[in-house]
């Protein structure tokens, strides 16, 4: 079968790798070799070493955007996640109206990063006319606004997997542990989150993963006002690639760096799944 | 009993004040859109009343200004082409990787999954500069860079579901005198139907909302723009001038999404979650 098969390969493979090869392996290669280039159009590159690595930090731009994404990522991951985990758990209680909530907690997570940036950009402005400033006023605004943001749209994309997880404990531990005399909070503790850790893993990933590489709801919201200090990693990135001519190698010495960052993230997080699996 | 209904009682209510709070914002832009684009500013939580009303005048110019029918057809045309395009061939070549064991094909596994952890910024310019040279800067050329993009995803979802297929079923369909394409085509994908809506659905969202790929390789000058990218170009240019428009704009453009959210609900949640399980 492997021998007829292996034939096909022009019609099971080549369509897939011509456009993976236009989308992502040849401008991969090419990223890489131009983050040692000085160039304006790719045709006239020229080699210059690590020259466009050290200019990164020439300013505090990219090191800023680095700690506004920590804070931010942080904050935004752990609020995330104990909402939505919060939810689940109100919502598995087999309640009346649970499949209404349901509808609406998840709703916002498939409105565009562009729209909803745009949307929660107009209500804050609103909120903050009575106190006679604006979002771009002050760069914890700004902050604040997309942490908010943030919870808006993924604590339903959560809250959904928390469910499917919770839904899959057996009733007859619960019950064991409630005939053992365990209060509500110890088998929340001691049963239901040791045995949802595979949908707790899910979620980190998924919300690290979201939060890290953000990048349409930080150019709508504020675009990185005041003067950058709201601008994440992927908007320094662009704003490094497309607002100066002249800088675009920095610009692609900067994306290798955040891809060299992101990597070193999702490996780690890999590795840490892996473990926990081992355990269980 | 007793102490739950309590408890239920009380958890009812904190849930409904979310749920205000969770359709606040849409409730904001639907109300303002209604408004004279002077007036928002004014009091922008207040109802229109008979002096601010606007009717669709704000409808009509947020329509106007970005040929919104025009992003609409064009936002459509991308994602189904590509979604479908996705499917179909990532699921073959899902299968053919899966089941030819090979230097080759285990080195194209790694290239894919690898894919997946690359963020966009790592290739965005010198992709949106080979799209250029190419001439890929249509929505048929978005097609094929939504096929390249998605495939890490898309194949790494697939196969992993094909392996779980058992071989007998193909064989006896090679016995029979199956050709690959026909065994692919009558037996595995049939199979495959319920990773497929999985992948499909979280192919359309992505694309759907997708503002950076199409931005940068269309551009603001062209006919095809899509919805993220009409509503960046109005509120980048007009955002200050004609706030009405802007509101009306963003009410149009989560009007598709809020219906098929609605009429496919089962299937997206669904999608969601095993998408997030295998992934």
């Amino acid at each position: 079968m492997q021998k007829t098969l292996k034939r096909y390969f022009p019609i099971f493979v080549l369509p897939t790798l011509i456009a993976f090869s236009f989308a992502f392996i040849i401008p991969f290669v090419m990223g890489v070799y131009l983050s040692f280039c000085k160039f304006k159009t790719i045709t006239n590159a020229q080699f210059i070493g690590f020259d466009n690595y050290i200019k990164i930090f020439a300013n505090k731009d990219f090191i800023n955007a680095f700690g506004f994404t920590v804070k931010f990522s942080i904050l935004a991951i752990l609020t995330i996640n104990i909402f939505a985990f919060a939810l689940a758990m109100a919502l598995t209680r087999k309640m009346a109206g649970t499949n209404l909530f349901r509808t609406v907690f998840f709703m916002p997570n498939l409105i565009g990063g562009i729209i909803l940036g745009y949307i929660w950009q107009q209500m804050i402005n609103a909120v903050l006319l009575k106190y006679e400033t604006t979002l771009v006023a002050n760069a914890t605004y700004g902050f604040i606004g997309l942490v908010v943001l943030m919870n808006w749209q993924m604590i339903g994309y959560m809250m959904i997997i928390y469910i499917a997880g919770l839904q899959n404990v057996p009733t007859e531990l619960i019950e064991a542990a409630k005939i053992d005399g365990a209060t509500s909070w110890q088998t929340l503790i001691k049963v239901k989150i040791p045995m949802v850790m595979p949908s707790i893993t899910i979620c980190l990933f998924l919300t690290v993963s979201n939060c890290f590489k953000l990048f349409d709801q930080n150019l709508a919201l504020t675009s990185g006002a005041p003067s950058k200090k709201t601008a994440m990693l992927a908007l320094d990135i662009y704003n490094t690639f497309y607002g100066r001519s002249g800088f675009e190698g920095v610009g692609q010495a900067k994306a290798v760096l955040f891809f060299i960052i992101v990597a070193i993230i999702a490996l780690s997080q890999l590795a840490l799944t892996r473990s926990k699996e081992v355990e269980q | 009993m007793k102490q739950k209904k309590m408890v239920d009682g009380v958890l009812i209510v904190v849930l409904c004040v979310l749920v205000v709070a969770f359709l606040t914002p849409i409730f904001f832009v639907l109300l303002n859109s209604f408004k004279g684009k002077l007036y928002i500013s004014n009091n922008p939580f207040a109802f229109p009343t008979g002096e601010t009303f606007a009717g669709l005048t704000n409808y009509m110019n947020g329509i106007s200004k970005t040929n919104f029918f025009g992003a609409f057809g064009w936002s459509l045309f991308i994602t189904v082409f590509s979604v479908a395009a996705i499917i179909l061939f990532t699921s073959m070549t899902a299968y053919y990787i899966t089941r030819v064991k090979s230097k080759v094909t285990s080195a194209l596994y790694y290239m894919f999954a690898f894919s997946m952890i690359v963020p966009f910024q790592m290739v965005m310019f010198t992709m949106s500069k080979l799209a250029n040279s190419t001439h890929l800067n249509n929505p048929p050329g978005m097609v094929l860079l939504y096929l390249g993009f998605g495939a890490g995803l898309a194949i790494f979802m697939f196969s992993g579901f094909i392996k779980s297929i058992p071989l007998e079923i193909e064989e006896a369909a090679m016995i029979d005198g199956c050709n690959p394409l026909q065994t692919f085509f009558g037996v595995v994908m049939p199979i495959l139907k319920p990773t497929a809506i999985t992948v499909a659905i979280l192919q359309a969202m992505w694309v759907w909302n997708d503002y950076l790929l199409p931005y940068l390789v269309i551009g603001l000058s062209t006919p095809y723009k899509t919805i993220p990218v009409a509503v960046q170009y109005l509120i980048g240019s007009y955002g200050a001038k004609d706030m009405g428009a802007m509101m009306a704009l963003l009410v149009l453009s989560i009007i598709p999404i809020v219906i098929f959210y609605l009429t496919c609900q089962k299937y997206i949640i669904e999608g969601v979650v095993a998408g997030a399980v295998k992934g």
